[in-house]
């Protein structure tokens, strides 16, 4: 992971040569996607390893305990998302705003501080007890960890907070003395709304009750929130450069798209509040606003392919314009429809927690983050290193990537989707439940089939960094 | 036909799908409500009977009669009467004014007599659905008062759209109070 991203770094001051950049500038979101890349192939090897340990439960004990393996795929997740999200801001920011990135030198400087203090953090994860980690970072002296997702060290935490002020200070710097579009402001929205919402990581509150309430606001907030304006705001960027079509027209769809997620998904965190000790009201609110949440993931969809239909060029980068309709798509699917399966309370009285959620998560997640970073990854990389386009082998090889990738993670979902129906029933409906255990016992067939969609996914992303490094003779 | 009217929504098209989020959580907020009733018809008729329907038909009028303002003014844009128009969007503002106060002090005794969204059942949805519509009236009058600002500064002199995106909206407001007083009001 590390080398891939020295090696970017090492070509981040690029040369006048290419012209395909706009601003010299946008070319530090270069070191940014490869640590993406490098991280997410990091995930990807973690979730192998705990598909693995859901059926053959010693695996790599004690080395490797389950909720270790856990604890480092989705962190190494989020931190790859925000990797992606931090690089396309730095790409796209300059582009709209008509200058040049306020300090490229911070820029990269931030992205060797983010990079160690993540890479640390996978060694503690990895290399001592979780509790050692606890005490040798000084979480008594703030504690906040020990929850899921916001598992790193409070160090870490400030770390974080630390490179999101210095990044955000140099794209506000950039904005502010550049041109204003609706796409720079809504990814700044949404950047900003990461970093305030982040805070609430460091409050940590004895009750229970309270501790998840506000545990929310980051987790829900983040990717049912602002994340979702940086997903707008992203993709909106991508296809007004693939398309071609009027910004006005794009403009207003994002607009809405914004109005929609914010209006559904702020009172609609209340769907996480059922059953953990919240008052009864969230029941209705949650159902009923979140049940609405998929109407701007659709839009999303419908904005994608009417943009492409209206296109007014024919962009060369076929590939691009592939990952941009695939976001659309798959978060409609992923966020949108499976995510209204469980939301409404007398439905979710019986599926909290088990495998539907998780099947939710694989494909809400791949589909509109992991999806819509790989857009912005699949426009911006080949400009970075001076082409417009990769050449057709390339592109043909990033396609297969895309399909395997996608097509796997459609199987795990359904896979995991047919052992939560199954474990709803056998745990929690039948006239004899089972215990836990036994229920996960009885859904290892389709654990096993889950893990071998699991490895075609990691084939897909493996031709993906491939497709990186082919066809380099034919480049266009 | 022949003859038909160009086929184009008022106001902005951006306008009318917030509009259609708005009246569908209102709509599944509605159904929830009709359900709670259904299981609990009791505890609705006791508590439906000890509402002060005169303020809620007070608020009524002056929301319709905000509705009709608006109306006003934006017949007084279009025929270009911008003056007129000024006068109406105001005058829907008043109207505003009058719910939002007459209102807010009916929810601040309810708060005052230690009724709140835990209380049971009815009270949950009547303080929601009021709540939520309260603050769409809010909404309504910071969007009419943009309006007749911009208006102040010559914004509509040649195309009305924004009043016209404005009325759309202090309409739904109006709409979605109808249902709320009708299903918490008056269903029998």
């Amino acid at each position: 992971m590390t080398s891939l991203a020295s090696a970017a770094g090492r070509q981040t001051t690029p040369s006048a040569a290419n012209v395909q950049l706009k601003y010299r500038s946008q070319a530090v979101a270069k070191p940014y996607f490869t640590a993406a890349i490098g991280l997410f192939v990091g995930q990807i090897i973690f979730g192998l390893v705990m598909g693995l340990q859901y059926v053959i439960g010693d695996f790599l004990f004690p080395a490797i305990p389950f909720n270790v393996a856990r604890m480092v795929h989705t962190n190494l997740l989020i931190v790859w998302l925000l990797f992606g999200f931090m690089g396309a801001g730095y790409y796209l920011i300059p582009e709209e705003s008509e200058r040049e990135l306020h300090s490229p030198k911070l820029a990269i400087a931030t992205f060797w501080v983010f990079l160690v203090a993540g890479a640390l953090t996978i060694v503690g994860y990895l290399a001592v007890p979780y509790a050692t980690l606890a005490q040798m970072t000084g979480n008594d002296l703030l504690p906040t960890m020990g929850r899921e997702f916001l598992e790193q060290p409070t160090i870490t935490k400030i770390g974080i907070v630390l490179v999101a002020l210095s990044f955000l200070f140099n794209l506000s710097m950039t904005v502010l003395k550049g041109r204003k579009t609706s796409i720079s402001m809504v990814m700044m929205l949404g950047l900003w709304g990461l970093a305030i919402f982040f805070l609430f990581s460091f409050y940590n509150p004895h009750n229970l009750v309270l501790d998840k309430y506000f545990w929310w606001w980051v987790v829900h907030l983040w990717v049912e929130g602002v994340w979702e304006l940086i997903m707008g705001a992203m993709l909106a960027f991508v296809l007004v450069k693939v398309t071609g079509v009027d910004r006005e027209v794009i403009e207003k769809w994002l607009y809405v798209i914004i109005a929609m997620t914010l209006i559904t998904g702020i009172i609609g965190t209340g769907h996480h509040y059922f059953w953990i000790g919240t008052p009864a009201y969230w029941q209705v609110w949650g159902s009923a606003f979140s049940a609405l949440e998929p109407i701007p993931f659709f839009m999303m969809t419908l904005f994608a392919f009417n943009m492409v239909n209206k296109r007014r060029r024919e962009h060369p980068n076929k590939a691009a314009v592939l990952w941009a309709l695939g976001t659309g798509v798959m978060s409609f699917l992923g966020a949108g429809v499976w995510g209204f399966l469980h939301t409404l309370a007398p439905v979710n009285y019986l599926t909290h927690g088990t495998q539907i959620t998780a099947s939710h998560g694989h494909m809400a997640f791949y589909g509109a983050y992991a999806m819509v970073v790989m857009t912005m990854i699949s426009y911006a990389m080949p400009l970075m290193r001076g082409r417009e386009a990769n050449s057709n082998r390339a592109q043909v090889v990033e396609m297969w990537s895309f399909w395997l990738m996608t097509i796997a993670m459609v199987f795990i979902t359904l896979f995991l989707t047919a052992a939560g129906i199954l474990q709803v029933w056998m745990q929690r409906m039948g006239d004899t439940p089972l215990s836990f255990m036994a229920t996960q016992d009885k859904l290892a067939f389709f654990y096993w089939l889950r893990e071998g969609a699991g490895v075609v996914f990691f084939i897909g992303l493996l031709l993906y960094i491939i497709s990186f490094f082919v066809g380099k003779d034919e480049a266009r | 036909m022949s003859h038909a009217m160009p086929r184009r929504v008022p106001g902005d098209l951006a306008m009318w799908f917030f509009i259609l989020a708005e009246l569908a959580v209102f709509g599944l907020l509605f159904a929830a409500c009709a359900y709670a009733r259904w299981q609990q018809p009791l505890l609705f008729a006791r508590q439906q009977a000890g509402l002060p329907l005169g303020w809620a038909l007070a608020n009524t009028a002056l929301l319709l009669s905000g509705s009709a303002a608006v109306f006003n003014a934006c017949r007084a844009y279009a025929a270009g009467r911008g003056r007129a128009g000024r006068r109406w969007l105001l005058a829907c503002l008043l109207c505003g004014s009058g719910f939002v106060l007459l209102k807010g002090h009916e929810l601040g005794a309810l708060f005052a007599a230690g009724i709140n969204l835990s209380s049971n059942s009815f009270w949950m949805f009547y303080l929601s659905l009021a709540g939520f519509h309260y603050l769409h009236v809010l909404l309504g009058m910071v969007i009419v008062t943009a309006v007749w600002w911009r208006a102040g500064q010559g914004a509509y002199a040649a195309n009305h759209d924004g009043v016209e995106t404005a009325a759309a909206y202090w309409h739904m407001v109006d709409l979605v109070w109808l249902v709320l007083f009708a299903l918490l009001y008056t269903a029998r």
